[in-house]
């Protein structure tokens, strides 16, 4: 039923200075196929979290349960390496799996195919626009077929317009494929527009703020993150979650403008 | 993305075609302007010993030198020599940069052996390694098996320091997105470290070859029966500047192959 829980989780970092609380008595479960984001403040201790789900690192307290060992991690930057080409970037996981059957392999062909790089699969990634690298670590990030997606701010070294357009398709692919996913960002309306649920971290250490389980009732057939934010409820959900990360309650969005 | 390489295909607009060829004329010219300085140098060199404006006692000519080198191709003497010294590079080149490219890797597999290891790394290399010929010599062997080691010396430390700083080196994120797929540490080394280390590893094998050769004509001068080392230093020995001018030219010629054939290999190796 549940892909990963944290069962009142703490963090500490040391340094020959001091010790950093990054995260305090963190809870929090996500469902299979859920699409869960964490937004919250800078330096917040939300990359920590992925990084402890990842196992990346260990907790200092508490109890994590990660139902599945195969995660795929998507990082701000794409990673290719820029040594290889898009197909073989795209091989890396299989490869370091043990997986690259025939079988296997085909099937990322066919996924390049299906995100629009197969013109482009013996290209080296320096050779690729900023959205088509990000298509391609998506790609080498699925073909291991995950069970749970780690995005830590995945779309936000791309520019405004390309942003949008990957946010929108990574976003519809997750929906229909149903990845259990948990994508971090600073960005509001991505957050919105992209999850089944939204939670707001205080600042550091890491706490929860705010939950917020997003549905979209006036938005008709296939649910993409485009419809969404030409939607009623995103400007409220938007509004809500930006006076969360503002922590002044009393002035609210409007009173600064007018 | 596709149309417009059909585009540049098919028809090429005027001021392209302009571009290009103010390129390729550019090209020519410096390639002309090469040979003509090289020419120059050597005519006026032979113009000079033949007018006796410079002493060819002391500085040769080309004419000798050319005459010379006829002469030991014919007996076969110059090929001798040149596969002595080749040799003795070429395995010394090798036992340097695998040596130098194996330490560099155990150093980043056992970080605390690279702290412990820093002090006496950054002593070794700032100590001019042609001081330890005699030693090496001494110990290693008066032949052979004495100028390659001297010849490994000079590339090895150097080597292991700029490949490990290299490997340290290797962004963050590229190992830590292989271990999120389940990567080992062998792993790592394969698929991250080596690879992303490739242009790396191709200048080092650039530059060890010009350092081999120092230590072959080093080891040469000290202890040899042969070899162009041997020749340069017999010729001065004899006030034969001829032969000491050939020896240094023919040096030249060789080593110049050996780098374009690292530069080629390093087109072929890295094509990104």
């Amino acid at each position: 039923m549940y892909i990963c829980e944290l069962k009142n989780i703490s963090k500490r970092f040391h340094t020959i200075n001091n010790e950093t609380k990054a995260i305090e008595d963190l809870s929090f479960k996500v469902k299979k196929g859920e699409i869960v984001s964490i937004v919250g403040p800078s330096g917040s201790g939300k990359s920590t979290v992925l990084a402890l789900i990842a196992g990346l690192e260990k907790p200092s307290g508490g109890e994590l349960i990660v139902n599945t060992d195969s995660i795929g991690f998507m990082f701000q930057k794409d990673q290719l390496y820029e040594w290889r080409n898009v197909y073989k970037n795209c091989l890396l996981g299989l490869e370091v799996k043990k997986m690259d059957s025939q079988e296997n392999k085909e099937k990322v062909l066919g996924m390049l195919d299906r995100y629009g790089l197969t013109n482009f699969k013996n290209h080296y990634p320096s050779q690729l626009s900023g959205g088509m690298r990000q298509r391609a670590a998506l790609v080498r990030t699925l073909a291991i077929e995950p069970d749970l997606l780690l995005l830590d701010e995945p779309f936000s070294a791309l520019d405004y317009q390309t942003r949008l357009a990957i946010g929108d398709e990574v976003g519809t692919i997750l929906r229909n494929e149903k990845i259990s996913t948990i994508l971090v960002t600073h960005d509001i309306p991505e957050a919105v527009s992209i999850s089944d649920r939204v939670i707001v971290f205080t600042e550091r250490p890491a706490k929860i703020k705010k939950e917020y389980e997003i549905k979209f009732d006036e938005c008709p057939g296939e649910r993409t993150p485009m419809k969404c934010r030409n939607t009623l409820a995103f400007g409220e959900y938007f509004r809500n979650i930006w006076r969360d990360l503002d922590g002044k309650e009393k002035e609210t969005i409007e009173t600064r403008y007018f | 993305m596709e149309k417009k390489k059909k585009q540049s295909k098919q028809g090429i607009s005027k001021e392209q075609q302009q571009y290009l060829q103010s390129i390729k004329r550019e090209k020519i010219f410096i390639r002309i302007t090469q040979v003509l300085l090289f020419l120059l140098a050597i005519v006026s060199w032979e113009a000079a010993a033949r007018h006796n404006i410079i002493d060819t006692f002391l500085t040769s000519s080309p004419g000798a030198i050319f005459e010379l080198i006829i002469g030991f191709i014919k007996d076969g003497s110059l090929f001798k020599h040149l596969y002595v010294s080749t040799t003795e590079t070429v395995v010394g080149f090798l036992v340097g940069t695998i040596v130098g490219l194996l330490a560099a890797v155990v150093l980043w597999w056992f970080e605390k052996l690279a702290r412990i290891m820093d002090p006496y790394m950054v002593i070794l290399n700032s100590l001019p390694k042609t001081a330890l010929a005699p030693i090496i010599i001494l110990w290693a062997g008066m032949g052979f098996s004495g100028i390659v080691v001297t010849a490994a010396s000079i590339s090895v430390v150097v080597t292991t320091m700029t490949l490990y700083t290299g490997f340290v080196n290797v962004e963050k994120d590229k190992i830590i997105l292989l271990r999120t797929l389940g990567g080992n540490k062998f792993q790592v080394l394969k698929k991250v470290i080596i690879p992303a280390n490739l242009p790396n590893i191709m200048s080092v094998i650039k530059v060890n070859i010009g350092l081999s050769w120092i230590g072959v004509i080093v080891g040469e001068f000290l202890v040899s029966k042969a070899g162009i080392g041997y020749l340069i230093l017999y010729g001065s020995q004899t006030f034969k500047l001829d032969l000491v001018m050939m020896g240094v030219f023919v040096l030249g010629i060789v080593a110049a192959l050996m780098y374009f054939l690292a530069a080629w290999l390093e087109k072929k190796v890295i094509k990104y």
